[in-house]
């Protein structure tokens, strides 16, 4: 789906006279295949160039250097652009600054409405995306008036109403409350899961990526670390030193296993340290 | 205190106003005011006001609403009372005060020129109060659209007055956000004199632009990954189409315009005196 050979991205400072003052490289000869279907996140400290990398799958961006392809189209080609835009969605983080209507229904119906889409497909589209979200019973709301978490779910909405086969959430719960937060990441899990749509979420919370089929870390515009979640978080650590926090049952279970407690590497969830811990006890 | 303004001031309701298409109450808007230009006699007026009325009857929007917009013109109404009264010439003097006096004529320029003022911004609140801001922009672009073919954007001009629609309550919630954290660091909005007052404006306008242009920055990004790549290509969700309802409208407002015509200049020119 996604695939990305030695992408290379630098952010140019120019001076006033347009000459290039300094460069920065936000992403450094990153390479990655994505399969379609899966749900992918990407976790990295601030700065790390994992915004920067999203914005290259959308192309938005194009890289300095290296290839990305989507769906086999390598972003490069200008004449490609809006079928990769209409192939990948994107979701950015701050609610307020990406719904362009000011009713919901006209929102969701903006994509389409730019792809060219007849009008009762419009309204069949909008509809299926934001009963998809859970959000069909606001479409005659203002946007103005709904949580962060609502927001959210309306751009995603918006995205899904452009039939994608793959979303880039960059961010999106950053600026959410808790109950929010968990809205909006229930949603795109249940995408994934029910319609079959790529996933890849960009996040530094660690409790929304548990799920995901692969993670990636990155650091300094690199991929430092890849693999499942479960083989991510057994590596504290290194997780530690690139100053990204472990789901809390994971931190409590590796102290645990430091004072030596028998437990396996890699807990993930409250319910599975409790498990672990109960049948510690059965065997004592 | 910013949160008194409203825009847009769409009273939701449903009648047959409601229901007409925008572009006709554009239409129909722009005939009341000319109309209202026409009339010379207080005959003219009675047409007026019958059909202001049956308007407003219609629409099923308190009649408070109406006058709501008339407090904002109140200082330019009496400014025209005034003038109107007391400078223009007439055959029969009314009053007289020192130079201050009062004719025939000037009187009855004052109270029609009060009138038109007020059936003007009556008027177009109703088009305002039973449209929804979408509608008119909508219909704006509609009726606008033949100038496309003098290359004038109107497509994009449609596109930024609903985006602008759409960002001023959260430009506004931002604006009060600043001044309370400036307040909060010791500015001083309320004392002082007008210059004083402006110069305090300073800390407030700046971060309110910086973070307009991030804003505007996020939304083009925004709008960029969704596809948009202007007006050409781009089907509508909601096209407007004229019902019978629509055609009947026109048909009644020309048929006013004709009436206004017939009484305010035609028999006004035969019987003047009213």
């Amino acid at each position: 789906m996604i695939r990305a050979d030695k992408l290379t991205f630098d952010y140019e400072r120019l001076d006033e006279e347009g000459k290039v003052e300094s460069v920065k490289r936000a992403v450094d000869h990153v390479s990655l295949d994505i399969k379609a279907g899966e749900f992918i996140a990407i976790l990295g400290h601030n700065g790390s160039g994992k915004s920067t990398l999203a914005k290259h799958m959308n192309a938005i961006l194009v890289p300095t250097e290296g290839t990305l392809w989507v769906d086999g189209m390598d972003t490069k080609e200008e004449d490609k652009l809006w079928d990769i835009r209409q192939d990948t969605g994107m979701v950015f983080q701050n609610p307020d600054n990406q719904i362009i209507g000011t009713v919901v229904e006209e929102d969701v119906g903006f994509g389409p409405e730019n792809l060219g889409v007849p009008t009762d497909e419009i309204w069949k589209r909008v509809e299926e995306s934001l009963s998809a979200v859970g959000m069909l019973k606001y479409r005659h709301h203002s946007p103005n008036k709904l949580s962060g978490g609502q927001k959210q779910r309306v751009a995603i909405a918006g995205v899904m109403a452009m039939h994608p086969r793959c979303i880039v959430l960059d961010e999106p719960t950053a600026m959410l409350d808790p109950n929010g937060r968990r809205s909006v990441i229930r949603t795109a899990q249940k995408l994934n899961r029910e319609e079959r749509i790529t996933v890849i979420l960009i996040t530094h919370y660690m409790e929304e990526v548990i799920e995901a089929d692969c993670i990636f870390v990155m650091d300094a515009g690199k991929v430092v670390m890849q693999g499942t979640p479960r083989e991510i978080f057994s590596r504290v650590e290194e997780l530690k030193r690139l100053r990204l926090d472990v789901p809390q049952a994971t931190l409590l279970a590796y102290e645990l296993q430091k004072k030596g407690i028998p437990l396996p590497d890699g807990i993930l969830s409250n319910e599975e340290l409790v498990d672990e811990l109960c049948r510690l006890k059965l065997k004592m | 205190m910013i949160r008194d303004i409203t825009l847009g001031q769409y009273y939701p309701a449903k009648s047959l106003i409601h229901q007409l298409d925008p572009r006709v109450k554009l239409v129909t808007t722009m005939i009341y005011v000319v109309s209202l230009f026409v009339a010379k006699g207080a005959l003219g007026y009675v047409v007026a006001t019958i059909f202001l009325v049956m308007v407003i009857r219609m629409s099923k929007v308190p009649f408070g609403y109406m006058t709501k917009g008339l407090k904002a013109i109140i200082m330019l109404l009496m400014i025209t009372v005034i003038f109107n009264l007391f400078l223009i010439d007439g055959d029969i003097v009314l009053w007289r005060f020192g130079f201050l006096r009062i004719t025939d004529k000037g009187l009855k320029t004052a109270v029609f020129m009060a009138i038109r003022l007020i059936y003007l911004i009556i008027g177009s609140s109703v088009m305002t109060l039973t449209t929804t801001p979408n509608d008119l922009t909508d219909g704006l672009e509609k009726l606008l659209g033949p100038l496309k073919k003098i290359h004038v954007p109107v497509h994009e001009i449609s596109m930024m007055m609903s985006i602008a629609l759409r960002f001023i309550p959260i430009l506004l919630e931002e604006t009060d956000k600043i001044m309370k954290a400036q307040i909060a660091r010791g500015a001083d909005f309320e004392s002082g004199n007008l210059i004083r007052k402006a110069k305090a404006m300073v800390p407030l306008l700046v971060p309110l632009f910086i973070s307009a242009f991030r804003r505007a920055n996020d939304l083009a990004m925004a709008m960029e990954a969704r596809c948009y790549r202007g007006g050409d290509g781009r089907t509508k969700m909601k096209p407007l189409h004229y019902e019978s309802r629509d055609k009947m409208a026109y048909g009644v407002v020309w048929g006013y315009l004709l009436l206004m015509i017939l009484f305010g200049r035609v028999i006004y020119n035969y019987i003047s005196f009213i």
